[in-house]
């Protein structure tokens, strides 16, 4: 038999307490057990980004983390982000700038580059490209993903 | 892959944390930020059946002033060291190479004690460790010890830790006047970690003779190294004047090869780090 806990926790805002696995990941709880399926995963092992997520105000990767690490925190997906709004001007940004094509690495991507905008990131390129280092995509080549970010940046300072 | 089947502990004192890691049949493994511990897991090249989290043992997280140094606990991540005056003031080398370290999502969860317990020879922070002079505060029932970084360090992923310890706290000495500090890393992609890097310290106003340098690398060999010939051929010199005879007395290094670069690429990526980390004190 498999060991389980009982975990309390917020997921976009929700609360719910629950029993997980130990051994499951936060990400693969958020997929198959709530159903949350916009956080991806490619790698699980912290190197392609995809599934970064928030945990506590601080963005993580879902796959390093245990769903029984979560328990007490307030955990934000991109589902949560959509809901609340919050990170609009970035996700039209990327529709506008062509930041995605399949589309698999999108909400990695948005999540760390939303941590970068928030917390006053410059829109200088080379700080962008750095702080997006950790995020793989196999798609845009990444200048496009860097122009939407540099959209957001300016306009944030402008409005 | 998914992480094979292990028990789960949360203890919520350094005590019974204690107690708990001294179940050597079951593997007790300590879980700190997680982040080289469960990808081994999830590839399963670790298995232990006890993980115990110790995310819970307050008295294993913060920055303090100790003495005129700072004493870091275990259990401080990354980001924090980042976000900190005290390290920023007291402890600059480490300021300096924090955004080298992988990457923010990974500097969220990744902790002090976890990167010094790894003992991963291409980590940065183990041969900051040396090029500080700082000393690692081990704990088990039985009670506690202090390392030397230089004795801490045995090999590849290898440490004085024995069966049933924790690391404690990382304490970094009070700079001497005049101290500085250079830090420079190749690295195929930011935050990968790096196919070469180097630190360095010394003393000495700017533009002045400098002594007592620590030239510390990582990523070179299979642990980090101090280059002590080359920090005789900088002694007494201005930084970028002992630059070529330094980098001439690189080959005592012990170069190993890793997926990166073999050991003839090793001796030279470490000559041209030290040479940028010279320009740089
Ligand atoms: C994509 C990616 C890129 C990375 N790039 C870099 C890089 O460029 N440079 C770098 O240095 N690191 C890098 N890392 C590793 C990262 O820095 C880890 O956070 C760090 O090596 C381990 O810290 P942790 O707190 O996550 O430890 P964990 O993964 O929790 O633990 C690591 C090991 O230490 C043991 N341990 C942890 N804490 C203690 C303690 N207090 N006492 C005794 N044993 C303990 C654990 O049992 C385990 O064996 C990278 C990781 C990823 C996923
Ligand atoms: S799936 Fe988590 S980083 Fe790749
Ligand atoms: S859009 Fe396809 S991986 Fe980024």
């Amino acid at each position: 038999m498999q060991e389980t806990r009982t975990i309390s926790l917020s997921v976009n805002g929700e609360p719910s307490t629950i029993a997980v696995p130990v051994r499951q990941n936060l990400v693969d709880f958020l997929r198959d057990t709530l159903g949350l399926t916009g956080s991806h995963v490619g790698c699980e092992h912290g190197v392609c980004g995809a599934c970064t997520l928030e945990v506590n105000g601080a963005m993580v990767r879902g796959c390093l983390m245990l769903a029984v690490q979560a328990d007490g925190a307030e955990v934000i997906t991109v589902e949560g982000l959509a809901d609340s709004g919050r990170g609009a001007d970035l996700r039209q940004a990327f529709i506008d700038r062509n930041a995605l094509q399949c589309g698999f690495c999108t909400p990695g991507m948005l999540a760390s580059a939303l941590e970068y905008v928030e917390r006053g990131g410059s829109s200088e390129r080379s700080a962008i490209r750095e702080h997006l280092s950790g995020n793989y995509c196999r798609c845009t080549g990444y200048q496009s993903v860097v122009d939407a970010v540099c959209d957001v940046i300016d306009g944030r300072a402008q409005s | 892959m998914k992480a094979a089947e292990f028990r789960y502990e949360r203890p919520e004192s350094l005590a019974e944390a204690l107690a708990l890691l001294e179940d050597t049949d079951l593997d007790a493994t300590p879980l700190a930020g997680g982040q080289s511990l469960v990808p081994m897991m999830n590839f399963r090249l670790a298995m232990p059946g006890m993980l115990v989290d110790l995310s819970e043992l307050d008295d294993l997280k913060g920055i303090s002033e100790d003495g005129g140094g700072v004493r870091i606990g275990a259990m401080t991540r990354y980001v924090d060291l980042a976000g900190s005056d005290l390290i920023a003031r007291r402890a600059p080398l480490i300021a300096m190479a924090l955004p080298y370290i992988a990457h923010a999502a990974i500097r969220n969860r990744g902790t002090i004690g976890g990167s010094v317990a790894l003992a991963d020879p291409a980590a940065e922070m183990p041969a900051l460790l040396l090029a500080l002079d700082a000393t690692i505060t081990v704990q088990s029932s039985a009670g506690s010890k202090t390392h030397g970084a230089a004795d801490f360090f045995l090999g590849m992923y290898e440490t004085a830790l024995e069966d049933g310890e924790l690391v404690t706290a990382i304490t970094i000495p009070a700079p001497a006047p005049h101290r500085r500090f250079a830090f420079y890393e190749l690295a195929r992609r930011h935050g990968d970690y790096a196919m070469a890097g180097v630190a360095v310290s010394a003393t000495g106003a700017v533009g002045a003779g400098c002594t007592d340098f620590r030239v510390a690398y990582f990523s070179v060999a299979d642990r980090p190294v101090r280059a002590t010939a080359a920090e005789a051929a900088l002694d007494g010199k201005a930084p970028m004047d002992g630059a070529e005879a330094a980098v001439a007395a690189l080959g005592e290094i012990p170069f190993a090869g890793d997926l990166n670069a073999g050991i003839a690429t090793k001796l030279h990526l470490s000559g041209v780090v030290l040479k940028r980390a010279l320009e740089r004190l």
